[in-house]
This record gives structure tokens, sequence and C-alpha cells, in this order.
């Protein structure tokens, strides 16, 4: 166990920023220099982040457009189905295809199917359920969930250098500087 | 920004915090008292659910809601052995306190998605401490709503056959009627109401893993957690997801009491034949579930002493929504009497009169007593501040809701069109006996609720600690 821990490479390097402004500022200047495997961990969405970290637009609203369109569609879909093919009914003299009431339940199942893609979206781009990560390897990275600020640079950046990467995170200030273990 | 967040100077805070207080109506205009840092945001509320032991009151609490619980279990297992004889229900009035109890039930809970989609869309920062819980109030209310219909159906045990699925019979739902609308339309309420909960804890069930000293308590939250980390590019997802579903929650909260006034405005029924009906059953879902809220919270925050985080501001707000969806109520009687003169039709003008003098006066004239009489004090700010007060108005209008069903539902059916048909209903200790019992249900899921997860978004609280926001020009 031991052997194998000392010649794995570390998963990255993590430094702790005493405040918001700090690792949004500290996250600026890390791109700035050239680092592309950046990420930052906050305990609440620091909108400014986005911004300072390059981050790209992320896919969730497409996702939800799809599941809303694939919900109207078999919403819709079911009602026309079962009313007008699979078993007309003549009640009245109604048609068979009564649209002002199929969109009722269409409207419905479109918002379901909406939600669950919002979700499910959101958590599986986002690589979840994630239950082991390096970043949990730092003690210190508990506070990540209520009041610490972190900046990882990941050692599969072109740009990390034992030594330079060590150097560069601190002369951004931190409050510490840490190996994550992979 | 110089401080760092978590300063652990707490007696400083505490100084800070009691001289703020002191002036109140320093506390009106807060959405959280001053003195508060990340840190001692996420240990008040954390601190809640992770304090070893059982408080005295919580317990005596929970049990007296788990045997009302138990009452409501009783009751139905009489009424799956004995049938729907047992209940008051009969022609002509053949919906009787199971509708009133479901309509009920489910207005309650659209407070909870008014306050955690529409307020947040309107970026209402003091929806903040109270969006989790009235999210958790709307999911149980509708779980009681939920009970009603099914029971009502007479053999619960074939619910599923209200679903569209592939079965032997060859049959499919009717789908033009408001019934199987209603279907879809709370069982989606349902669906996207935990969804949206769930969600809203992911971070917060973080946050209790990482401060949980049990290595079990760690392993049960660990899993709910998903392996949450809080990576910028986690809550950027995150936010535009939560963004989106209160998009999607806010046309679903709309839709779920039309649907549910459908029921009664597509049928021919004197009384319930309106075009009024789902505005007005809209407003007065968010009517009752304000008041719910209220009835709900003004406890808790003192028990808690969370008073820090739901200030007299949020109270006030609160009072302030009742007010006005009170009065989008009160408008909806004034049309529905207007309209049964203004229709000329005699069928409609008799149920007005029939509901105002008739068998059930006493109950329209409660109705409009709790709805329309006592939420006017609310105009004034003496009434919107006095805590107790407000509890006690709250409960009223939680009667008055339940009354205005009642009145709709039973004054309508007694007397319709036929005097040979005319009959009375009144409900049987039966009837009393499940209704009570949801109430039991409710109350006993929102103890295990405030004992088992935390009650307040934590991490939103703390995008409203000073500390939080980013100056970057002054970074340096």
């Amino acid at each position: 166990m031991a052997h194998q821990e000392i010649s794995t490479v570390p998963f990255g390097v993590m430094a702790e920023f005493p405040s918001a402004t700090a690792l949004v500022s500290a996250a600026r200047q890390t791109r700035e220099a050239g680092y592309t495997k950046v990420d930052a961990y906050a305990p609440y969405p620091i909108a400014e982040l986005a911004d300072a970290l390059k981050l790209p637009r992320n896919r969730v609203p497409l996702v939800v457009l799809i599941g809303g369109l694939l919900g109207l569609i078999a919403g819709y879909g079911l009602q026309y189905w079962a009313s007008v093919l699979e078993y007309p009914l003549n009640i009245g003299g109604r048609p068979l295809h009564s649209m002002p009431a199929f969109i009722v339940p269409a409207y419905e199942t479109t918002i379901l199917f909406a939600s669950l893609a919002a979700v499910l979206g959101m958590i599986l781009l986002n690589g979840l359920p994630m239950h082991y990560h390096p970043v949990f390897n730092v003690p210190r990275f508990a506070a990540a969930s209520s009041d610490g600020f972190f900046l990882t640079i990941e050692t599969a950046d072109p740009k990390y250098d034992v030594q330079g990467t060590r150097r560069f995170l601190d002369e951004l200030h931190p409050l510490g500087v840490s190996d994550i273990a992979a | 920004m110089a401080q760092p967040a978590h300063s652990t100077d707490r007696a400083g805070q505490v100084a800070a915090v009691q001289s703020a207080v002191s002036t109140r109506e320093a506390s009106i205009a807060q959405v959280m008292e001053p003195g508060h840092g990340f840190t001692s945001v996420t240990d008040k509320i954390a601190q809640i659910v992770l304090r070893p032991g059982i408080m005295p009151g919580w317990l005596v609490g929970f049990v007296i809601a788990f045997a009302l619980m138990s009452m409501f279990l009783f009751a139905v297992t009489v009424l799956l052995v004995k049938g729907t004889g047992i209940w008051g229900v009969n022609i002509p009035v053949g919906w009787g306190f199971a509708i009133v109890n479901f309509v009920w039930w489910i207005g309650i809970g659209h407070a909870g998605t008014l306050i955690s989609a529409i307020l947040l869309l309107f970026r209402q920062r003091w929806r903040m401490s109270i969006a989790r819980f009235a999210e958790a109030m709307t999911l149980f209310a509708v779980a009681c709503a939920g009970m009603f219909p099914v029971l009502h159906t007479g053999r619960p045990w074939l619910g599923y056959w209200l679903l569209p699925y592939p079965n032997s019979m060859g049959l499919w739902p009717q789908f033009r009627s408001p019934l199987i609308w209603d279907v879809f339309a709370v069982s989606t309420y349902a669906t996207v109401s935990l969804l949206f909960w769930y969600v809203g804890l992911i971070p917060d069930l973080a946050t209790m893993r990482d401060r949980a000293k049990s290595i079990y308590v760690k392993r049960i939250f660990g899993l709910v957690a998903l392996g949450w980390r809080g990576s910028a590019m986690h809550w950027q997802r995150y936010e535009t997801a939560s963004l989106l579903l209160a998009g999607l929650a806010t046309p679903l909260v709309v839709s779920v009491h039309t649907v549910v006034s459908f029921d009664f405005a597509v049928s021919v029924i004197p009384g319930w034949h309106a075009t009024i009906f789902p505005p007005y059953f809209v407003a007065g879902a968010i009517y009752s579930g304000f008041a719910m809220v209220l009835t709900l919270v003004i406890p808790i925050r003192a028990y808690y002493g969370l008073e820090g985080f739901i200030t007299v501001r949020h109270i006030q707000n609160m009072a302030k929504i009742m007010l006005a969806t009170g009065l989008i109520v009160l408008y909806g009687y004034s049309v529905e009497a207007f309209m049964s003169w203004y229709s000329a039709s005699p069928a409609e003008g008799f149920m007005i009169a029939n509901r105002v003098t008739g068998p059930y006066w006493w109950a329209y004239a409660s109705l409009i007593f709790c709805n329309g009489v006592v939420p006017q004090t609310l105009w004034f700010k003496r009434v919107r501040t006095n805590i107790p007060l407000l509890f006690v108005i709250a409960l009223i209008v939680n009667v008055g809701m339940w009354l205005e069903r009642y009145v709709i539902v039973v004054t309508s059916l007694n007397r319709d069109f036929l005097p040979s048909a005319w009959g009375m209903y009144s409900g049987t200790i039966w009837d009393w006996m499940t209704y009570v019992g949801t109430i039991g249900l409710f109350a006993w899921l929102l103890f295990l609720f405030v004992r088992f997860v935390p009650m307040i978004s934590i991490f939103e609280m703390r995008t409203i600690v000073p500390d939080a926001a980013v100056d970057e020009h002054r970074a340096h």
C-alpha cells in the first residue's frame, strides 16, 4: 500500500484563500498565467468564477429543452394514440382528437420531463454521483462546504511543474498550499 | 475585503448581534441579523441536525403527531375493511370531506413552490431562509392531499388504474376528463417538488457530510450528497439547473390548482360552473399556503432560536402576501355572487341564496369572517409585526380556507336543480378522524424533517453574508 502511494503522481496542488474575492482574483491570475486544468471550490455559487476561470457555457439548458420536447411529444402522442388509434370511443359525437383537452396532460408531461432532464442533466454532467475524488484527500478541504475557498491545479496540466507551480501559488498569498494525493 | 470570513471572535459576534437586535426597526429591514459570517451561519443551522440527543419539546410534539398519524392509519384500516359507506358521502353530496381535504392540502403546498420558484425568479433575497422549509411543507402537504382521492375511489388498491399503462383489459384513461388531468397535474407536481427540494439539499448534505462526527452519519449524508464538492463548474451547472427548475415550477404551480378548479368548473353544477374558478383557486391556494408557512415557522423559529435568520421582515412579507391573495379570494366570492345574479339563471340565483341563508349559512358566514374580515387587520403594520397575533390570524385563515372548500363542495351539491333530489350532508366521525389524522401525518413528517435535514438552506444563507460579495478592485 504505502509503496503504491509514494510511487503514484499526486493529483495536483491545492491552495486555500481567505475570501471569495481572493479566490476569484487568484483564479483569474492562474488562468492568465496559462494553466488550463484549474478548478476552484467554494461553499456557495460565485458568479464571477465562471469568468475568471473562463468556464465553457454549460449544456444544461440544451438538455432541458430536449427533455421538454420529448415530454410534449410523449404526452400528446400517448393521448392521441390511446384515444384515436388504439381505443376510439365515441362519446356524444365529440371528436376523437380532442385537442383542447389533450393539451392539459401534455403540458404537465412537458414540465415533468423537462424537470427530470434538468436534475439528471445537472447531476450527470457534473460527473455525480462520484464518491471518491482526490481533493477530499486534503484534510483542510472539508471546509470547502462551510467557509473555505480553494484553488487546484492538476498535475495533468501541460504547464505543471513540481516546484514552479507551487512557487506560483505561493505568490498569490494563499493561507496554505498542499499536495493532493491521487 | 481584507478579513478572512471565518472569524473566530465569537464574543465579538455575539455582542454585535445583541446590539443590533435591540432596535426593533433595524430587525424589520433585515433578511439576516448582522454579525453573521460563513462559519456562524453554517454552525447555527447544521447543529440543529448534528447535535446528539433529543430535545424534550421536539419529542412531545413528535409523539402527539405520531399518535394522530396512528389514528389516521386506524381510520383508513376501518375504511378498507368496511368501505366508503362509513364516510358521510352519499347522493346528492357525493363529494364530501375527501375532496374538501384534497383541495385544502394541495392548496397549502402552493406556497412552498411560490417561495422557492417564483420568488427565486424575482431574486427576492428574503425567500432564502424560508424556502427549504416551505418546500418540505409542500412535499408533505401533497402527500396528504394524494391520500384522499385515492381513498375516495373506494378501491385504493386499484389506484394505478388511473395511470395510462398497457393492460389486459385494453382500456385507457379518459383523457378528456379533468379528473385525469388532475392525476397528471398532481403527480407531476409531487415529482417536481421532490426534485426541487432534493436539488436544493445537495450542497447542504455535503456540508453535513463534512461536519458529521459519527462515521455512520457521515456515510449516510455522504451517500445522498452524491460526492458534491462545490467546484466552480458544478456550481455553474447547479445554478442553471435551479433557475430552469424554478422557471418550470412556476407555470406548473399555476396549472395545478387551475386543473383542480377544472374538476369543478368543467361540470354544470350551479356554483361550480364559473370561469373565475382557476385564478380564484390559485390565489386561494397561495393564501392558505402562506397561512400554513406562518403557522409552522412562528413556533419553530422561536423553539430553535432562528430569529436571526427568519426575521420580522420575513414574517411581515408573508403577511403582506397573505393580505394580497386574501383580497383576490374575497374578489372571487364577490364575483361568484355577482355572476349568480348577472347570469339570470334561476339555479345559480338559488344557489347563492341557499349558500348564504340556507342550512349551511353558518359555514358561509364563518368563511367570510375568517377569509374576508380577519385578514383586513393585516393592513396595519402593528398587526403584521405582532408575531403571536399573526400566528392566531394564520390559524384562522387555515380554518377559513378549509371552510371555503366545504362551502363550495357541499352547498352546491346538497340542493341542485331538482328539489326532490335534495339532501343534507355532514362528515362522520371517520371523516374527521381521517382529516385530523392527515394533519398528524403532516406534522410527523415535519418533525422528522427538522430533526434530520438542515431546515434552512445553508449555502443560500452564505450568499447573503456580507463577506460573500466579490470585489476584485479592492483585492490588492
